[in-house]
């Protein structure tokens, strides 16, 4: 792929992943931290699509923006921390390949609340944040597998169109 | 799809649900009824109150305010001055382990066991 393209590509799809966080700030089930996951849809459609690299520096990019204009400082440090374990985590099983995209997406939204928890502690101090643990867990299980059909959905719309 | 793949994240997801459960009954069981609730800010203790007594408790810190409200033996946080209203939307919390969160403020309130001994995770 020529470089203009694909900076247009990801350009197009950090656009995306905002929007969709954007949506997602309206959904809330009264748990905090425990979310959808929608911006997750393009993450795992690039780390299928082009590679684990864009879809970091794509995640990456949308955690900041995100955080300047809807969110605050901690809020930035909490989705970061997710977002790096989550973006790992799925780059390591889609590599391990035992897993469909569903798997890996679920596999992401699990890590992605762990993530963010790890912080909470380290920044708060407060140990006891650790107890909604098992909520967020059930949580994104859920959560990644609707994101991870949802993906799987794209991807398979998305198959004939050639990227790259 | 590849059924071997399938098979797989069925696994997962099972598994997935299974230690979540797991963790869940573990917290759940673990609990004690709590008597009362300590307020940190910034990680360190600002104060505690019993749950015993019904009362409203303004908690100043640096970066805001936060309402604290106890009543019929419960605590929650009916206002505060942080941008996104988080530890607002919380349920009020009366078991030992429990906790609101104000992440804009560094500002907790945690529920620990009767006696003012301090509940052991």
């Amino acid at each position: 792929m020529k470089k203009i393209n694909k900076i247009a590509l990801l350009g197009m799809t950090v656009a995306a992943a905002m929007i969709l966080s954007y949506v997602e700030s309206f959904i809330s089930f009264g748990v905090p931290g425990l979310k959808v996951g929608l911006p997750n849809i393009v993450i795992v459609f690039l780390i299928y699509k082009l590679g684990w690299g864009e879809a970091a520096a794509v995640s990456f990019v949308r955690c900041v923006l995100t955080s300047l204009l809807f969110g605050s400082v901690m809020s930035l440090a909490y989705s970061l921390a997710g977002a790096a374990l989550s973006i790992t985590v799925m780059a390591v099983l889609k590599k391990w390949d035992k897993f469909s995209s569903v798997g890996v997406s679920i596999a992401g939204g699990i890590t992605h609340n762990a993530g963010q928890i790890i912080v909470a502690i380290l920044v708060t101090g407060v140990e006891e944040i650790a107890y909604y643990m098992p909520v967020l867990a059930v949580g994104g299980t859920v959560a990644g597998l609707v994101i991870g059909v949802a993906g799987a959905l794209v991807l398979k719309r998305l198959e004939k169109v050639k990227i790259g | 799809m590849d059924k071997r793949k399938l098979r797989h994240d069925i696994i997962l997801i099972a598994v997935c649900l299974f230690v979540s459960l797991a963790l869940w009954l573990a917290v759940t069981l673990l609990k004690k009824p709590g008597e009362t609730v300590v307020v940190t800010v910034n990680g360190e203790e600002y104060a505690r109150y019993s749950l015993d007594e019904d009362r409203e408790v303004v908690i100043e810190t640096e970066r805001g305010r936060n309402v604290l409200v106890i009543k019929d033996g419960y605590a929650d946080i009916v206002d505060a001055t942080c941008p996104d209203g988080l530890c607002e939307r919380q349920r009020r919390i009366d078991e030992s382990g429990e906790s609101l969160v104000c992440l804009p403020n560094k500002v907790t309130v945690t529920v620990i066991g009767g006696n003012g001994v301090d509940f052991v995770g």
